[in-house]
């Protein structure tokens, strides 16, 4: 039975801590709308998201006024588009993102991933032709978030996808010049991406996915923040017991919510992913988490081993709970769309050198990061191969979505708005990188990939 | 299904009384009711009925909203599945 105090502390979660399932992501198979000519493709993406999300929204609206919880975004992920789009004799393949734009619209949601490729040992023609139209794509839709991934712990790095990922990341930045280069917030390179991730930018639906699925990202810096508060100065075996506890708690909600999306929308369930993913309200940090801990400032020494603790303590108390753990998992870092990291670049205490260390351990990678307009794509491109090294040797996901907004520079601010928020430009080293970057080729794949 | 109220608030005369009245227009059955004062604030949780309602609970929910702006409290109604779900296993 269940007592007053557990009922009120739901609630407290809820309306002080910003406990929220952050989103119900429907991943749609597209495969099935190849077509030789490219009109009729588009037609046929259109038509295929817009009947299976047709009521993705309204179910998600429904469910947040039943059980009080909010869900603050509804999203659609579908196929890597180079997939769909290399099916149809064209060079320009705008129009594929044109197309998912309209569906999205019309269904209402807030993203929608996909505009993906999957280059992790090598590039077809479709992939590269996907590629170079990404900067287009991205400036002329409002709601498409696009994802490559460069690498991977079975193939190595290629490096002439990282390459070429620097200068687009630039022209991306270029193409959306009137609105800080804001384009860029919807591209991420990845390595080890995964099929299911339910969060933006990086969503897409993989191919060894169901026709549709419904995924179901959760999350609640805030709780976790608030329950350290109750176990100032302890051992770090207790700190490591209350996260358990209250990441166990968050994810039986997310297992209840996405059970009955996946009911009403007929439609199967796929994975719980238990993400710390901060928003730029207060209360609602993954930094402030770590510096509850006893760190002064989120960035100083100590600050990897309190996110390692963090980021494996969330798998565990979430991994119970859900009966199909998934996506991402663990505490995301990045650092516009987090209060305490924003103030802790700021205080020039987190750095770009020590963001990459705690990519080590945290969930994702290089995370919504602003740099000067003027750094360089090779760059841009040695920050994408030293996050795709670490991904591949640790055999996990690693991604990075930097931001070179044009005309900035450090000091300066970009300001994004909403759950985006703002991001002080951090400096990079000055020292090229180019020749490096210019060799091209591959990374092999490290020892311990070979396991058959 | 059964489904829980939670009220909480500035202490005044007839918070029980208009709640239960509201609930009753709805044909809403009020299973248990605890109510105390916590720090100050009226705290009250009941758990409800809502099987043979005439609203949703999206409408019962609303209809309690407008009731607590009247009364300048915070009043809500949640499925009974969300608190089971973090709290028992």
């Amino acid at each position: 039975m269940l007592n007053q105090k557990e009922i009120l502390s739901t609630i407290e979660m809820i309306d002080q801590q910003h406990l929220d399932i952050r989103t119900i992501t429907m991943g749609i198979s597209l495969l099935s709308c190849c077509d030789p000519d490219p009109r009729r493709a588009c037609d046929k993406i259109y038509e295929k998201i817009t009947r299976y999300a047709e009521k993705l929204v309204r179910t998600g609206e429904d469910i947040e006024r039943e059980f009080g919880i909010p869900i603050v975004n509804k999203r659609i992920s579908v196929t890597p588009m180079a997939l769909v789009a290399g099916a149809s004799e064209t060079g320009d393949y705008v129009p594929f993102a044109l197309a998912m734009d309209r569906a999205a619209q019309t269904c209402g949601v807030n993203f929608i991933g996909g505009y993906s490729a999957l280059v992790q040992k090598g590039m077809t023609l479709a992939d590269e032709k996907l590629i170079r139209s990404i900067p287009e794509a991205l400036a002329r839709t409002e709601l498409v978030c696009s994802s490559v991934n460069v690498g991977s712990t079975k193939a190595g790095i290629n490096m002439d996808a990282v390459a070429l990922m620097g200068r687009i990341i630039k022209d991306t930045a270029e193409a959306t010049r009137d609105r800080d280069g804001l384009g860029c917030a919807k591209l991420v390179v990845f390595c080890n991406a995964v099929e299911d991730n339910p969060f933006m930018a990086g969503a897409f639906h993989g191919v060894g996915e169901a026709e549709k699925v419904i995924n179901v990202g959760v999350s609640g810096p805030g709780v976790v923040h608030h329950a350290l508060q109750a176990v100032k100065g302890q051992p770090f075996d207790v700190v490591a017991e209350t996260v358990k506890k209250t990441a166990f708690r968050i994810t039986r909600m997310g297992q209840l919510v996405a059970q009955e999306a996946s009911r009403r929308l007929d439609t199967p369930f796929g994975i719980v992913d238990l993400s710390l993913a901060p928003t730029p309200a207060v209360g609602d940090s993954v930094a402030r988490i770590l510096e509850e801990m006893g760190l002064e400032i989120c960035g100083t020494h100590g600050t990897t081993a309190a996110l390692a603790l963090l980021n494996d303590a969330v798998k565990k108390g979430g991994v119970m709970a859900s009966s199909s753990v998934g996506g991402l998992s663990g505490a995301f870092i990045p650092v516009s769309e987090d209060e305490g990291m924003i103030a802790a670049a700021k205080a020039g205490t987190l750095c770009l050198d020590k963001l990459e260390a705690m990519t080590c351990v945290c969930s994702v990678g290089l995370d919504m990061i602003a740099v000067p307009g003027d750094t360089p794509a090779e760059t841009i491109s040695a920050i994408i191969a030293d996050e795709a090294a670490i991904g591949m040797v640790n055999c996990k996901t690693t991604a990075v979505r930097l931001l070179p907004a044009p005309g900035k520079t450090v000091g300066g601010t970009i300001e994004m708005g909403g759950l985006l928020g703002s991001a002080p430009v951090m400096p990079v080293h000055p020292e090229s990188s180019a020749a490096f970057i210019a060799r091209g080729g591959r990374i092999p794949a490290p020892m311990h990939s070979l396991k058959n | 299904m059964n489904a829980i109220v939670t009220v909480v608030g500035q202490d005044k005369v007839g918070i029980i009384a208009a709640i239960c009245i509201r609930l009753a227009e709805y044909n809403v059955n009020i299973l248990d009711i605890s109510q105390t004062i916590l720090q100050g604030a009226f705290t009250m949780v009941m758990a409800v009925d809502v099987s043979k309602a005439t609203a949703t609970i999206g409408e019962l929910g609303a209809a309690l909203a407008e009731l607590g702006s009247e009364m300048e409290l915070s009043i809500r109604i949640q499925r009974e599945e969300i608190f089971d779900a973090m709290h028992n296993i």
